[in-house]
């Protein structure tokens, strides 16, 4: 049997084995639940703690400001919701290229609550459009949410500048920073500064378990929880905590900070040699003209060949990538985000994603294009011979 | 012996060692993720998913389909408390019912859905914790539109009748929710018998970990719900966000041995509580609260009278136990639990929860028992009340002068 090679870390990303080590006792011998008063309990409860420390570190926010929750999908609908919950009804401004579970939240606002709501635009590039966002702050938004790293193309948008902008409109502003964080420095302490009132997070995407993330929240924001019952974080969040999972998020955290002195460039460095490759047997690189991009994600099409078979005959041979977002892979549906950069259907249909993380290694790289080669010289023939 | 000795099972129980061993590849080298539609890391995560799903089911006779993920109990008392009030609010009406002694977790959303324009009523049960079929009748109404009653209660272990609400419930078309949190692996659930429509589950307190939960939602009759967490569309749509695949793992293996091992399980554990009771009541002035009959076996909720409820707990530091429940612990409020049974405040300030599990010994109950009858005769030689008490005197009738 031989070892697949894993290119899809913005899906989900093996655990490290520091984070393993770390959670392994809360699911053995300290098991208490950290709400009780005994020694179970209170050592439940410190492990909490030191976990809050390391996360609200890693993204340079406050302890207290850190609310955790079961995973980066809940940490989105509790800040859409839970600011809206506290608004008269208004607009609410998403960017157009926003995760489902931004969206989703945002639509039900639309569909039930009586707001308006506006996609900001983006160009071809992936970026916010600056005339429809400045549109969009001309109609007072009361929310806004723009993500800092989009998961499929892993182009960044300057969330800094846009929450200033925006703070004219006095909105809560937004950002899902699920797929930046260890990857990019992530500071809520500057970002805050700028008028960005809450920041997502999630331990899987970084080496830690499923299962636990933190919305990141300006205290001044009102949220009502989406979960009630107990009062666990500040009453915006209840449940007995996971603690063995919140504490694989902490450490997972403390490693994803280290490194990003120097894994960042290590992950360019592989992913341009995975771009060049590419563009060599005539794919076309999506966001590619992005000013930043995350140094871990390609995002290609190569024209006239399907992403889903292409992918199909990847895992075959053991390579391990996406035709678009994990969540929404069960959709034949073009990628909504190819869409509203201007992607053209065919062109969209074909879109593969690799994503890099700790264990790729160049010789992966080097194997992947010989591989994608070969199957691409046999696809384009076959296309061939049916036109 | 490993002290404090835990006593403390309906909070959380200790993963099983088993469990454990069968979460962990999930976290190595399984870690895909079970949406990842385009390659085996993803198809090896769903499909252990969909085995753990049928554990769950096989547990409480569900179809494996009519359960949904979720991140624990309180998610699903929620999910399913709002979801489903606010989706049959328009054709059904906005009147909502449920018992006084249920868990936060479901009195906070009815709070809240009361705050959203429902009416709600709370019963209050007997002295010994149920509530009667009579008492429900009389409360219901014509626009009611949910009824949510606990199975076990987490902090005197009383069972409700719910199979003579659900019924009832269905008789009158009403959605019949059940939280059964602490149920599960203490006494038989057969939903294929059993009308309801809506039930809670919790992997932690059924020896699997925190963090995992699930809702039965029922589908023939099909129940709908207002899904509380949107995005890419998971669990039918009810419940969206990554599957934390080791999670519900570790709960499909906690049920699955919950199912074969709990007939001879409960059973040693019915021999302990009895002899953990046994050896409490030759302490005087001790109060059962709760049923004995209807009851799981793994609960004992004791008062002691003439005793500090603060000052018991720290005399009792090597035993980890509950006094009120978990949840609640925090505050020094009496257990609204047991005021709800006309408990005084005395009593259920020093009213002490002890539940048993897979892992208590003879030993573990026997120290216990020592320990109390020391604790208690030593802080009871401190008390002037007891003192009173002792001489005759009936303190109900003493005229307290306020200073």
């Amino acid at each position: 049997m031989f070892a697949p090679a894993y290119l899809d870390y913005n899906a989900t990303t093996p655990l490290e084995p520091a984070v393993l080590d770390a959670m392994l006792p809360y699911l053995r011998q300290q098991y208490g639940n950290a709400s009780s008063r005994h020694e179970y309990g209170r050592a439940a409860r410190k492990a909490i703690d030191e976990a809050r420390q390391q996360v609200a570190h890693a993204v340079g926010a406050h302890p207290t400001e850190v609310v955790f929750t079961s995973g980066g999908s809940e940490a989105n609908n509790l800040f859409i919701k839970g600011a809206a919950a506290n608004l008269k009804p208004g607009l609410v401004a998403i960017s157009s290229i926003e995760h489902p579970c931004v969206r989703e939240p945002a639509k039900e606002l639309k569909r039930r609550q009586g707001w308006a709501m506006h996609e900001i635009a983006v160009d071809a590039a992936g970026r916010i459009e600056a005339a429809d966002y400045a549109d969009a702050l001309a109609h007072s938004p009361k929310l806004i949410s723009v993500m800092r790293a989009n998961n499929e193309t892993g182009v960044l948008q300057d969330v800094a500048a846009l929450a200033e902008q925006a703070r004219f409109t006095r909105a809560w502003f937004h950002s899902d920073a699920v797929q930046a964080l260890g990857k990019i420095p992530l500071d809520f302490r500057t970002l805050n500064a700028a008028g960005v009132h809450g920041l997502t997070v999630s331990a899987h995407k970084i080496g830690g378990p499923k299962g636990a993330a933190a919305l990141v929240v300006d205290k001044r924001v009102e949220i009502a929880p989406l979960i009630s019952g107990g009062g666990h974080e500040r009453g915006l969040r209840s449940g007995t905590e996971n603690v063995a999972a919140i504490v694989g998020f902490g450490v997972a955290c403390q490693i994803a900070v280290q490194r990003l002195d120097s894994e960042p460039q290590r992950l360019r460095a592989l992913r341009d040699v995975l771009e060049q490759g590419l563009v060599q047997q005539g794919a076309c690189i999506f966001g590619a003209d992005a000013p930043q991009r995350l140094p871990n994600t390609v995002y290609f099409s190569i024209p006239g060949i399907d992403g889903e078979t292409l992918v199909g005959k990847l895992d075959r041979v053991g390579f391990a990538v996406a035709s678009g977002a994990a969540c929404s892979s069960a959709n034949p549906e073009p990628s909504h985000v190819l869409l509203a950069m201007g992607v053209e259907g065919e062109i969209a249909r074909g879109a593969v994603r690799i994503s890099l993380g700790a264990a790729s290694m160049p010789q992966q790289v080097k194997d992947f294009l010989v591989a994608l080669d070969g199957m691409v010289v046999q696809l384009k023939g076959l296309t061939a011979l049916v036109t | 012996m490993k002290l404090p000795i835990y006593l403390d099972y309906s909070a959380t129980t200790p993963v099983d060692p088993r469990v454990a061993e069968k979460m962990i590849p999930y976290l190595t080298t399984m870690f895909g993720n079970p949406a990842s539609r385009s390659h085996a890391f993803g198809w090896d995560a769903e499909k252990a998913v969909e085995e753990a799903r049928q554990h769950v089911a096989d547990l409480v006779g569900a179809d494996p389909k009519d359960i949904i993920f979720t991140s624990g109990a309180t998610e699903s008392n929620n999910l399913a408390i709002k979801g489903a009030a606010n989706f049959y609010a328009g054709t059904k009406g906005k009147h909502i019912i449920t018992v006084s002694t249920e868990h936060k977790a479901v009195l906070d959303p009815f709070r809240e859905l009361e705050r959203d324009g429902f009416e709600a009523t709370y019963l209050d049960p007997l002295p010994n914790g149920l509530i009667t079929l009579d008492q429900l009748k009389a409360a219901l109404r014509p626009d009611t539109v949910l009824v949510s009653v606990m199975a076990v209660n987490n902090e005197i272990g009383v069972i409700q009748p719910i199979a003579e609400i659900g019924e009832l419930c269905r008789e009158k078309g009403i959605i019949f929710h059940v939280d059964a949190a602490q149920a599960t692996g203490k006494m038989p659930i057969d939903l294929e018998q059993l009308k309801v429509d809506l039930m809670s589950f919790s992997a932690h307190k059924t020896y699997g970990p925190k963090g995992i939960g699930a809702l039965y939602v029922r589908r023939k009759p099909r129940i709908r719900l207002e899904a509380q967490m949107h995005g890419g569309g998971h669990e039918r749509g009810l419940r969206s966000g990554t599957l934390a695949t080791h999670q519900i793992v570790g709960m499909g293996e906690a049920f699955r041995i919950a199912k074969q091992e709990m007939a001879t399980e409960n059973e040693r554990i019915r021999m302990l509580r009895d002899r953990l009771l046994k050896g409490l009541q030759t302490i005087e002035e001790t109060y059962v609260n709760g049923d004995m009959d209807q009851r799981v076996p793994h609960n004992l909720n004791i008062s002691f009278n003439f005793v500090e409820g603060e000052s018991l707990i720290m005399a009792i530091k090597d035993l980890a136990v509950s006094s009120g429940s978990a949840c609640t612990s925090a505050s020094l409020e009496p257990s609204y639990v047991l005021r709800a049974l006309g408990r005084s405040d005395e009593l259920a300030h020093s009213s002490i929860r002890f539940s048993i599990g897979r892992f208590t010994t003879e030993e573990d109950v026997d120290y216990a028992i020592k320990l109390l009858q020391g604790k208690i005769d030593k802080l009871r030689e401190l008390s002037p009340l007891w003192e009173m008490f002792k001489d005759g005197i009936d303190l109900s009738t003493v005229q307290w002068a306020a200073h």
